[in-house]
């Protein structure tokens, strides 16, 4: 089988300090693989070096596109890249206000992205944004109305509509369910984990909350400054931590 | 179908002095389908250690684990997730779920990552919670706010759900009253008549002369604590 997504060698450098280096995996179709690590520790930095918001100084991210097969990402052109932001890529921002236009409405954030792929019927794309909103459990009600006056967890979910839509193949996801309610956030595990599974998607979360990626994710990477410190099945990970620092992460956490 | 071959562990606490501590020490046996075989021994001896070692939740460190065909010591993530989702089906102590999901669909959840449809997926999941007496009017809750028995036979409902060629049971029978009791080891019956191959851990010894065909003490395995304070761990 061919990895959707193979990584080799990202390096990334803000002046003398690293972001990261040397970053290598891949991933396999319908895999879901968690990124961790305490903050600074480079995980961003490689989401978006990965997903082509930051360029790399060195390393490929090649991606098994549906039209030419494996393609390096990095060397592509603008234009290319772009088509596969909208197409098969999603990016769900930690910040939901990131990834949604405030002043548009729940339906037109939805539909737009329906549009930049080529779909002109008014009524199908709005037909589609108010199925999408119900299956993330927004009232199709409120279709009309905008972001700005949905709750922070509604704007989440308004974000991660908007991204699935065009049935994208990866997801990328920072801190999907940082900065929300416990029971929000609950919602949003089971949400994501139905979608993963459903649609048979793959995804790369980062986050640093490792209950979210025992439930969400295949398989883990620790991240320590800027380097991939240990990588494998995301309980084995959990369970029997081989580096010192993963043994440092998974016993700093508290038990509720 | 389950072979293991001169198998041995270590932890080492990096944050605690780099202590290493064997756990495991050169254990080999086969089971065959159809074959359940008991891990016995005092607690702290391994049992545990070692069948998380089988289920690849643990690393083992020197050794070959092969299940089928695949040899669980030297796999990579992806094959080790196919093992367990066609082949090797694992009841833990403690059931860990996803809030809020319904307990049918923590049952059917096995069937669902194996493509079976919805229906048929549900249909088997209420038959197996029927089984095992959890009434029908909690089926639609999440089993997170249930008792800890009913939580232990949720678990088991959605390890028995597939027909796991291999499974591996951790205490299946701990916190159950007789009549549930009576029900698992009806079911692991069956798994081993299908051609199952089985190992378990159970304190309850006539379930364990009940169900199992050999015993294995895994303490003959395990370095004793003596020694092990005298020439392994450092001084902190």
């Amino acid at each position: 089988m061919t990895p959707l997504l193979s990584v080799q060698g990202i390096t990334k450098h803000y002046g003398a300090h690293i972001g990261c280096a040397d970053v290598a995996f891949d991933l396999y179709p319908g895999e879901v693989m968690g990124i961790v690590g305490e903050s600074g520790s480079g995980k961003s930095t490689l989401l978006n070096c990965l997903a082509g918001h930051l360029a790399p100084d060195a390393g490929q991210v090649v991606f098994d596109t549906r039209a030419d097969g494996p393609k390096d990402t990095v060397t592509m052109s603008e234009p290319e890249r772009r088509m596969l932001g909208r197409t098969d890529w999603a990016f769900v921002h930690q910040h939901a206000r990131d990834g949604l236009r405030m002043g548009v409405s729940a339906g037109g954030n939805v539909g737009e992205r329906l549009m930049a792929v080529g779909d002109r019927h008014y009524g199908d794309i709005r037909g589609k944004a108010t199925d999408w909103l119900e299956r993330v459990e927004i009232d199709a009600g409120r279709v009309d109305d905008r972001p700005t006056t949905f709750s922070g967890g509604m704007q989440q979910r308004l974000q991660i509509a908007r991204n699935l839509v065009t049935g994208p193949r990866l997801v990328f996801m920072d801190e999907p369910t940082g900065g929300l309610d416990v029971s929000v956030q609950a919602r949003l595990l089971d949400l994501l984990r139905g979608l993963v599974r459903d649609m048979g998607l793959s995804a790369i979360i980062v986050t640093h909350d490792l209950a979210v990626v025992r439930l969400l994710a295949d398989r883990l990477l620790v991240m320590k400054s800027g380097r991939v410190v240990e990588a494998g099945l995301t309980d084995q990970v959990l369970d029997d931590p081989q580096h010192a620092y993963s043994q440092l992460l998974v016993s700093s956490v508290l038990q509720v | 179908m389950i072979e293991l071959k001169d198998v041995s562990k270590t932890f080492t606490l990096h944050n605690q002095g780099s202590a290493v501590i064997e756990v495991i020490n050169d254990v080999s046996f086969n089971v065959a389908p159809g074959e359940c075989v008991a891990l016995t021994g005092a607690s702290g001896a391994g049992k545990s250690t070692l069948m998380r070692m089988i289920y690849g939740n643990y690393l083992t460190q020197s050794g070959s684990i092969i299940i089928g065909d695949l040899d669980i010591v030297r796999a990579k993530p992806r094959e080790v997730l196919a093992l367990r989702r066609d082949v090797l089906g694992y009841v833990s102590q403690f059931l860990r779920v996803v809030p809020r999901v319904p307990t049918l669909d923590v049952v059917a959840d096995p069937l669902r990552a194996l493509g079976v449809a919805p229906d048929e997926a549900q249909e088997r999941a209420k038959f197996l919670l029927a089984q095992l007496n959890i009434p029908q009017r909690l089926w639609s809750l999440s089993p997170t706010t249930f008792s800890g028995g009913e939580q232990q036979r949720v678990n088991i409902a959605r390890g028995f759900a597939h027909a796991y060629p291999a499974m591996l049971l951790d205490e299946p029978t701990a916190s159950l009253d007789a009549t549930n009791r009576e029900v698992v080891l009806s079911l692991i019956e069956d798994a081993k008549e299908r051609g199952a191959a089985i190992i378990g851990i159970f304190h309850d010894e006539a379930a364990r002369a009940r169900v199992c065909d050999r015993e294995i003490d895994v303490s003959a395995f395990t370095p004793s604590f003596d020694t092990l304070e005298q020439s392994k761990v450092p001084a902190i």
